[in-house]
């Protein structure tokens, strides 16, 4: 018993470490949670300090119009970007499995994902609006944004699938499945919680981008919700009206706005943006752990 | 049978027509007839001119050392080697007559030539949507026709009476011979002639691999069977016929009682001896 307490310096020297390791592992991890919490914090109490009701009104003088904007434009940036980029993913998973197409494929959505967003915002006044010759929109918005978050979700469908077991797809094909069978009944229900996980990175992304906003969705919202008439551009749901996003706001607040009230817009519409992805966040995993469970059935 | 008849009755001298029917039918009996067969994976001659006839209601083992294309054969019988890019396939082979490298589509294939693989694999879905997979690929949409052919598959896997207050539940929560018996299932819910099975048993404990011996055993009663092992004695447990394979070549295949008690081939002898492999 005695001897075996006696430790050799080597041994020693290997505890000492991994005790060194595991303390400053938990205390970076530590730091970090702390300056999380005191940034929340600090939002929130800006946000309460200057609190007003009216400025949750959905009025110019509110930043309701603005809230729903945002939801409005995720939304709709969600309907475009998600079967595009799931169908670039599976594209790149499934068929272009190799040579110079999925080189080049590859290249071009790397370079498309470092793209600074004030130049895809640029790029879409010059396609979707000049081009177009049509007013500030949030369909030329949420067009311009899918830019963004498009090889976001092409990137993690096409890992989410090359990390399926091949056990996968042999199985479906001995079953006398068509590619496309396999892919669509077999491999996409199988990736989809890591799917969902590409899906919430990308409307994270939007929900915070203002510069691809700034000449494409507009700076200006102008609603009336006793519209009913989709077309009107007073209409809360019309795509092709100008619609200013939260993010978009906060922006203008900072930097221009001669409203005595803009600040406390700005750290409310912060709040409200922080809570908003947060809340999407949680929908959505809670929507992936349901269609899993459909899916996969219970696992106990 | 009704056009030989009227041959017979009309002209008495269609006696070779008979006989021709004799042979058709024989080869009915079998379930594949191998002619010639040549495969290559790109240029590696993988295979070379094999002749085999598989029977109707058998169980026809394929032993041999590891690479030396028993399991390759195995695949070409269900073309799950198309999938694998530069292959070659020369020779013919014949489902009940049909070529199955001409006449036959892959997808038909594969639901008439189930197969069953080394590992478990079961999809990560319920244990109901797993065995309804194929039967929906086949376009069986209706709730009852499905549940039935569900409890049939199931059934006859052996597996019915452990699962069926659970099949909502997801078959990976099952163990890995549960798996293996629910992967039989799936195969026989689309209804195959023949069930190929790559090394079935080899991820499986004694217990689990003895179940699914005993199950091959009762499912030859309604399907032709070929199976890959590399157990010997399985091997002789369970199979009519055996084939033995080295490199590439088929050396000897014949009923397994002879390959076990007296082989023609010395090389099968070394083999089931334990001299190499």
């Amino acid at each position: 018993m005695q001897a075996s307490k006696a430790i050799p310096a080597p041994r020693r020297r290997a505890l000492t470490s991994d005790r060194i390791v595991t303390l400053s592992l938990h205390v970076l991890a530590g730091a970090t949670l702390l300056l999380l919490l005191s940034f929340v914090g600090y939002i929130a109490y800006s946000a309460l300090i200057d609190f007003q009701p009216s400025l949750l009104e959905f009025s110019p003088t509110g930043i309701g119009n603005q809230l729903f904007n945002t939801v409005y434009l995720v939304f709709l940036s969600l309907i475009i970007s998600v079967p595009l980029g799931i169908g670039a993913g599976i594209y790149m998973a499934e068929y272009a499995t190799h040579g110079r197409i999925q080189k080049v494929l590859r290249i071009a959505i790397e370079t498309l994902s470092s793209l600074p967003s004030i130049v895809v915002g640029l790029f879409g006044y010059l396609v979707f609006i000049i081009m177009t010759n049509s007013q500030w929109n949030l369909f030329a918005g949420a067009l311009t944004v899918s830019i963004l978050t498009l090889p976001l979700i092409a990137t993690i469908t096409e890992d989410a699938l090359r990390a399926l077991p091949a056990s996968y797809a042999k199985g479906s094909y001995g079953l006398g499945a068509t590619k496309w069978q396999t892919i669509s009944r077999v491999l996409i229900p199988a990736a989809f919680p890591a799917i969902i996980t590409g899906i919430i990175l990308a409307a994270g992304r939007v929900f915070g981008e203002a510069a691809a906003l700034m000449f494409t969705a507009g700076m200006s919202t102008d609603i009336n919700w006793n519209s009913t008439d989709i077309t009107s551009p007073t209409n809360a749901f019309n795509p092709f009206r100008s619609g200013e996003t939260l993010s978009l706001q906060i922006w203008a607040s900072r930097s221009e706005s001669l409203d005595p009230h803009a600040s406390a817009m700005a750290n409310l519409s912060a709040l409200l943006l922080l809570a908003l992805v947060f809340m999407f966040s949680i929908g959505a995993r809670a929507l992936s752990r349901y269609l899993n469970r459909k899916n996969l059935g219970d696992t106990k | 049978m009704e056009m030989s008849n009227m041959a017979l009755s009309t002209n008495p001298q269609s006696i070779s027509a008979v006989q021709s029917m004799v042979a058709a039918q024989e080869a009915i009996a079998n379930a594949f007839t191998v002619e010639d067969l040549n495969f290559f994976y790109g240029s590696f001659h993988a295979l070379k001119n094999i002749n085999m006839e598989i029977k109707k209601n058998e169980i026809t083992a394929l032993i041999g050392p590891s690479g030396c294309g028993k399991s390759t054969f195995l695949r070409i019988l269900n073309r799950m080697n198309d999938l694998e890019g530069d292959i070659t396939v020369k020779g013919r082979i014949c489902l009940e007559g049909e070529d199955i490298y001409k006449d036959i589509e892959p997808i038909v294939l594969r639901h008439r030539v189930g197969m069953v693989f080394q590992q478990p694999n079961p999809f990560p879905q319920s244990l109901y949507d797993n065995v309804a997979f194929g039967p929906r690929l086949q376009g069986i949409t209706n709730k009852t026709d499905l549940d039935q052919i569900v409890e049939e598959s199931l059934q006859r896997a052996s597996l019915w009476n452990e699962v069926k207050d659970r099949l909502k539940k997801s078959a990976v929560s099952l163990s890995g011979g549960q798996q293996q018996r629910l992967c039989i299932a799936r195969t026989l819910a689309t209804k195959p002639e023949v069930i190929l099975m790559d090394e079935p048993t080899s991820a499986l404990d004694p217990i689990s691999t003895a179940k699914i011996e005993e199950l091959a055993l009762e499912l030859k009663e309604k399907y032709t069977i070929v199976i890959v092992t590399h157990n010997m004695q399985q091997a002789a447990r369970i199979s009519d016929k055996t084939a033995f394979f080295l490199m590439g070549d088929l050396i000897e295949y014949n009923k397994t009682k002879v390959i076990f008690s007296d082989p023609h081939q010395p090389k099968t002898a070394d083999y089931i001896n334990g001299r190499f492999g």
